[in-house]
């Protein structure tokens, strides 16, 4: 029976397909008219018409200049009616080629037809399976499209809507831009047409996302005289639909973040931020909370103002906490459709409430407090570093870092609630942008009053931040190292010896000609840790003086910062307050006259360094501190210690002053 | 021209001073109505006054009020919670406003900065701070907690202090109030609040001052915005309000209504072409609606002599019966014939009727027949409607659980018949009627009963219609006028030369002769009738009309412009359907009447929904 009626099925559409073939052109122009009504809402109908092979038939009748131009209309008006179906008509069309053809339909000059083929062109383009780039790779399209803006109210709303869909990224936004779309499309945020206003609303905001281009035109933008900035404020009206509201405030925020828009402008303080905090309230779907919290935690990263601003706001702290919710037990029993529903967008709804969460949290320490004692919060985050969706897992860990930056949270929550477990369990194979997250959050919790350093230790986490320093990645490097130098901080004679030899010389030579700055500093930071209190220094010396010797020469030698040469001073300070690590400089010549070099510098701060390693070299109450003394005063340093008695910064003075007393003792 | 007040640039310098000082407050006085007005347009301020300051009697002894009761400072000791004091503004906020708004300024913190800001109801202690007893209301300035009728606050917002500037709004529509600072809302700090509260300010140590807003100057936080999503809040609401019934039901009774309207107001050609396209019977004769067209033409055109002739003519026993009636239409004939537009001066006068436009001084493009009912009847059956409606549901009260039923419910039963009033005479006007061949728009608005006008006027456009001038013209008046046999040769009397009686001399004297004619109907009426006073104003607001040179620019001289027509074209017409035993109010007119009458209920039953839905936004 099922076989029988799709059989009938299938002979019906083949007789529409078979007219398309007929001689006489009036004949082929009514089946295509038949077939047009046959389609309508017809799913299966549209496949089998597909599988039949319509579309090149169509395709090729759409493209032949013998065809009369209402049987060109309607062709494209029954493609537009297929690409209305499945994701799998639009594959099939598109692998018919029917984007080329009907930007090639858009040349002709009759405007009926050219709208039956943007409309089609729309509906292909909005779908997720279509490649966006067919859009560019003829470079004619763009300009023609921005042609055919003025043409009609429909060609404006399709137009708007194959931009507003087909610009993802940066090279998209500079085409776009370079092709006047600001000016063509500006003059439409204005239009009688809701749908047009819509999307070229819609066009602005993908325009202008992490555009500073794009950005600094647009407030310099008039729309009948009036600064766009304020068409967009005015379309974040209350009395605006929903949609109008939340894209505008995105158009202002992206150009706000883009440094087209200042933090403290009212237009963001006022407007923006208000709006993007209403986005959330429960009384908005999910799907636009989920927006609104996103583009609100962007709006205000950067701006502690801004931040604290919306801490206070309709109350968002605790109304973010509703995004936990979901599925909440009601819609389980009462409403299967519901909890589908609910359940697709929960972790939409976690991801974003941890990321406004971080955002919220990043700078001020009250809003941290705030956020810590909202109903279990701390319970919510360390259940959402575990959850399978990495974008939860990200956010969470985001989270988590943001509050990380709080002393008192790390000695209080942090530490009653453990979370230190599964940020390790987050850190063993996670992929790189959660690692650098996590690794970040560890400096953090590594710090030296962090109650939860002790355990993590224990959990050995040595290993794994030494392999984190050898990754490709040089933010990983950092942290890596950083947390490193976190954990040597004033630690035991054990715990150094354990980082040492689970890093390993070559791998500390290694990091200390790192390209990356940051790299270097958090290297030579680790070095002055573990070379502090004077066993330390002896031992560490004993075993690996010679190679830390040749480092610091090296560093010395090359073109480096300031602050990367202060550091490596600093260390050598360090050595020579060593007992028998002293004799690693005393010995060596070439050393003594680079610390001479460094105490006559330009930069106070290397001058500081320096006379404060010789200050250590020739303190008296030490061993063989008379031979250092004269061995020095031969060399010319006690001149140059009496110069800079002189000096005018008041710290280098003393600094000298204080070397040149133990001469006199 | 009218003597002018003395001239200010010439005044002295001192006065000049004061003069200015004057001109600065009473601007600011402006400013204060006007933006009181834009913001609660729904607000009758002769039955609820909106707060514009603090009451200088009803405070506690330790508040000190100043700069025209606006500022407020502590003068007691503060050392204790016992030295707390409050200040209630003079009025509460009328339900009506739908949302209220004012705003505080800390303007010093002084030693503690223990302020408080908030609502509390008449009577409750002023010796506290807002917040802390029943039926009061705050949020605190030095822990940043709100206070529900409590001494105990709970962590609300964040602290205030010298320069913030705090604002407090209440929503009468789900009673509930949320504070804003420096123009960032801080969310909802109250729920079921109780109606009539007023703004209430508490201070606690020395130094503490602050000043209020009560719309002098514009807010720092946009509450228009608010009041915006609220507004579409409560239209959405109305507009899909379910109108259940049956199929067709609906529709069926609008085209009634629309028809009976038309009907009324004898616009018998469109009304035929209605009927007939929406399968409908007329009520009417056609000749009959001719008639009261015919008539009602005259008295627009203000021929009233021939109106009263005419209406003899056709309805004999009509004025016979109502010499009130008669004497209001002889009081209106001798205005025109001051006017110059009578028949019998204008043959008098015999003045070119070329230069004279359609419908001299009016303000508008077309000025429809109107029922001026007099107010006090219109009240009557429209409230008889309303307790209809009003009692309705009442067997829903019955099916919910006892105590469910508070004063929430009613508001909501007050809002669901308003709705459907206002979706009874709102959908015909807002929609387009697509059923019949032709495409009619109806455009009726309706001034709401609080607004000074009386009258109710209607237009009516009718696309794609071939009777008469309208193709050339969408004034629905002229509809039909060609196939009525009146020559309608327009009249003027006030754009041109404005004589007295159109300058004729005869025609003066005629109106002379017909003035004492009126005298003695009057004293006739009197002594059959007894004294009404109505009829004695009436003559007399005519009669002062001689007593100026240029009666049309003289106090009285409103009386003269052609609207003032309209209210005696409308009981003229009106008297006339009560003889044939047919409504004297057409069912749409009513309709717009109750539901106006239901919005003024709900403002007073203390639902703040009356507030967005003004009739007058249903009917453009």
């Amino acid at each position: 029976m099922m076989v029988c009626t799709l059989m009938e099925v299938t002979a019906t559409s083949r007789h529409y397909v078979d007219r398309l073939f007929d001689p006489d052109p009036q004949n082929v122009l009514q089946g295509v008219i038949d077939m047009k009504n046959a389609v309508i809402g017809n799913n299966r109908q549209k496949a089998n018409l597909i599988v039949l092979g319509a579309v090149p038939r169509l395709l090729y009748l759409l493209q032949q200049s013998s065809s009369s131009l209402e049987l060109r209309t309607e062709c494209a008006v029954v493609l537009g009616s297929l690409a209305m179906g499945t994701e799998n008509n639009i594959k099939s069309l598109v692998d018919c080629h029917i984007i080329p053809a009907l930007l090639q339909g858009l040349l002709c000059s009759d405007l009926i037809f050219i709208e039956a083929c943007l409309r089609c062109l729309r509906t292909v383009f909005i779908s997720p399976v279509t490649p966006v780039q067919l859009l560019y790779t003829d470079p004619t399209v763009i300009p023609h499209l921005m042609s055919l803006l003025s043409r009609s109210q429909h060609t404006q709303e399709y137009i708007t809507q194959i931009f507003a869909h087909c610009c993802k990224t940066p090279e998209h936004q500079t085409v776009l831009f370079n092709h006047g779309a600001i000016q063509n499309i500006a003059p439409l945020l204005i239009s009688p047409s809701f749908k047009v206003r819509m999307q070229a609303l819609k066009c602005f905001s993908v325009l202008a996302y992490e555009n500073a281009q794009v950005s600094m035109t647009l407030v310099n933008v008039l729309v009948d005289g009036e600064q766009l900035s304020q068409v967009f404020v005015r379309m974040m009206q209350r009395d605006k639909p929903i949609e109008m509201q939340l894209t505008a405030a995105k158009c202002l925020t992206y150009m706000c973040r883009a440094g087209a828009i200042r933090t403290d402008d009212n237009c963001i303080v006022l407007k923006t931020l208000p709006c993007l905090v209403r986005m959330c309230s429960k009384e908005r779907l999910l799907e636009e909370r989920v927006e609104g919290a996103e583009t609100l935690a962007y709006l205000m990263e950067p701006d502690i103002e801004l931040q604290r601003i919306a801490s206070v706001t309709d109350h968002l702290v605790s109304m973010l906490a509703d995004y936990f919710k979901y599925p909440s037990s009601v819609s389980a029993i009462t409403d299967i459709k519901r909890l589908d529903h609910d359940l697709k967008h929960a972790h939409e709804l976690r991801q974003a409430a941890f990321k406004l969460y971080a955002s919220l949290g990043s700078n001020d320490e009250d809003i941290r407090k705030k956020i810590t004692e909202t109903e279990n919060m701390m319970d919510r985050i360390v259940s959402g570093l575990s959850e399978s969706s990495i974008k939860v897992r990200l956010a969470a860990v985001r989270c988590l870092h943001s509050l990380s930056r709080s002393v008192q949270q790390l000695r209080t929550s942090f530490h009653d609630h453990a979370v230190w477990k599964p940020l390790m369990k987050l850190l063993q194979n996670a992929p790189d942008e959660v690692l650098v997250m996590a690794s970040s959050t560890l400096c953090n919790l590594l710090l030296e009053f962090s109650p939860s350093k002790e355990p993590i230790l224990e959990s050995g986490v040595i290993e794994l931040l030494c392999s984190l320093t050898q990754s490709d990645s040089p933010a990983l490097r950092v942290n890596g190292i950083w947390a490193l130098m976190n954990m040597a901080f004033q630690a035991d004679q054990k715990v150094k010896v354990e980082i040492v030899r689970a890093l390993g010389t070559e791998q500390l030579f290694r990091l200390l000609s790192d390209p990356d700055t940051n790299v270097l500093m958090k290297t030579l930071g680790l070095l002055r840790n573990l070379l502090s209190t004077r066993p330390h220094i002896d031992q560490v010396m004993s075993s690996h003086g010679k190679q830390i010797m040749q480092a610091v020469t090296l560093i010395l030698e090359g073109e480096h910062s300031i602050e990367v040469k202060e550091q490596t001073l600093c260390i050598l300070a360090n050595i020579a307050d060593g007992n028998t690590a002293k004799e690693l400089i005393m010995t060596n010549d070439d050393m003594l006259q680079k610390i001479k070099y460094y105490m006559g510098h330009s930069n106070v701060k290397l001058q500081l360094a320096a006379t404060f390693c010789i200050s250590n070299l020739i303190w008296n109450e030490e061993d063989g501190s008379q031979e250092r003394q004269d061995k020095l005063r031969d060399m010319g340093f006690v001149d140059i210690l009496h110069k800079l008695t002189q000096a005018s910064d008041p710290n280098l003075c003393d600094r000298a002053k204080t070397a040149m007393q133990q001469y006199l003792a | 021209m009218a003597s002018q007040p003395s001239d200010p640039n010439k005044t002295t310098p001192k006065s000049q001073q004061l003069f200015s000082c004057d001109l600065a407050l009473s601007e600011q006085e402006k400013e204060l109505n006007q933006r009181l007005r834009s913001l609660y347009p729904a607000v009758n301020e002769q039955e609820t006054p909106l707060p514009r300051s603090w009451s200088p009697k009803d405070k506690f002894s330790y508040i000190g009020l100043s700069q025209n009761n606006l500022r407020v400072h502590y003068k007691g000791h503060g050392k204790t919670p016992k030295d707390a004091a409050s200040v209630r503004a003079t009025h509460p906020i009328p339900a009506a406003c739908g949302v209220y708004y004012f705003e505080v300024k800390i303007i010093s913190k002084g030693r503690d900065g223990y302020m408080g800001i908030g609502l509390s109801a008449q009577g409750v202690n002023m010796n506290r701070l807002p917040g802390w007893d029943k039926h009061s209301y705050g949020y605190h300035g030095d822990d940043g907690h709100s206070f529900c009728s409590s001494g105990t606050g709970q962590p609300y917002g964040p602290t205030f202090t010298t320069g913030d500037v705090i604002g407090c709004c209440v929503n009468l529509i789900n009673n509930t109030c949320f504070y804003t600072k420096n123009g960032h809302s801080l969310g909802i700090a109250f729920t079921d609040l109780p109606p009539n509260l007023y703004p209430t300010v508490g201070l606690q140590t020395p130094g503490e001052v602050v000043d209020a807003n009560f719309g002098q100057h514009p807010f720092v936080f946009d509450i228009e915005d608010y009041m915006r999503e609220w507004r579409t809040k409560i239209q959405a609401q109305i507009d899909r309000f379910p109108i259940g019934e049956r199929e067709g039901e609906w529709q069926a009774m609008i085209q009634k209504m629309v028809a009976s309207y038309l009907v009324h107001h004898s616009y018998c050609a469109t009304a035929e072409a209605f009927a007939k396209s929406t399968d409908q019977a007329v009520h009417e004769e056609l000749a009959s609606i001719k008639n009261r067209q015919k008539i009602q033409k005259l008295v627009l055109s203000g021929r009233m002599g021939e109106a009263i002739e005419t209406t003899q003519q056709l309805y004999p026993s009509l004025l016979e019966r109502n010499p009130d009636l008669l004497f209001m239409l002889k009081v209106r004939q001798f205005i025109e014939m001051v006017n110059g537009t009578d028949s019998e001066v204008r043959c008098l006068g015999g003045r070119s009727p070329k230069s004279q436009d359609s419908y001299p001084g009016s303000p508008r493009l077309f000025n429809s027949p109107v029922h001026k009912a007099s107010s006090s009847q219109t009240y009557q059956t429209s409230t008889y409607y309303i307790h209809k409606f009003f009692f309705l549901p009442a067997w829903v009260k019955k099916t919910l659980p006892e105590g469910y039923y508070k004063k929430r419910d009613k508001t909501t039963q007050v809002s669901i018949t308003v709705s459907f009033v206002l979706k009874l005479i709102g959908t015909p006007v807002l929609t387009q009627l697509s059923t019949g061949p032709k495409k009619y728009r109806f455009l009726v608005p309706i001034p709401s009963h609080c607004t000074a006008q009386n009258n109710t006027e209607v237009e009516m456009e009718v696309d794609h219609f071939s009777n008469g001038v309208s193709e050339s013209s969408s004034n629905g008046f002229l509809n039909g006028s060609s196939t009525h046999g009146i020559d309608l040769e327009e009249l003027d009397s006030a754009q041109s030369k404005r004589q007295l009686c159109g300058g004729s001399q005869a025609a003066i004297e005629r109106m002379i002769q017909f003035g004492r004619e009126l005298q003695s109907m009057s004293e006739n009426l009197r002594r059959e009738r007894g004294k009404n006073s109505a009829n004695k104003k009436m003559l007399k607001d005519a009669f002062s009309l001689l007593a100026y040179s240029d009666p049309w620019s003289s106090p009285v001289g409103y009386q003269l412009d052609s609207i003032q027509r309209e209210p005696v074209c409308s009981t003229l017409n009106s008297a006339i359907l009560e003889t044939h035993n047919l409504p004297k109010q057409p069912p749409l007119a009513l309709a717009v009447g109750q539901a106006a009458q239901c919005l003024s209920l709900m403002a007073r039953t203390g639902s703040g929904s009356c507030a967005f839905a003004s009739v007058d936004d249903y009917l453009h």
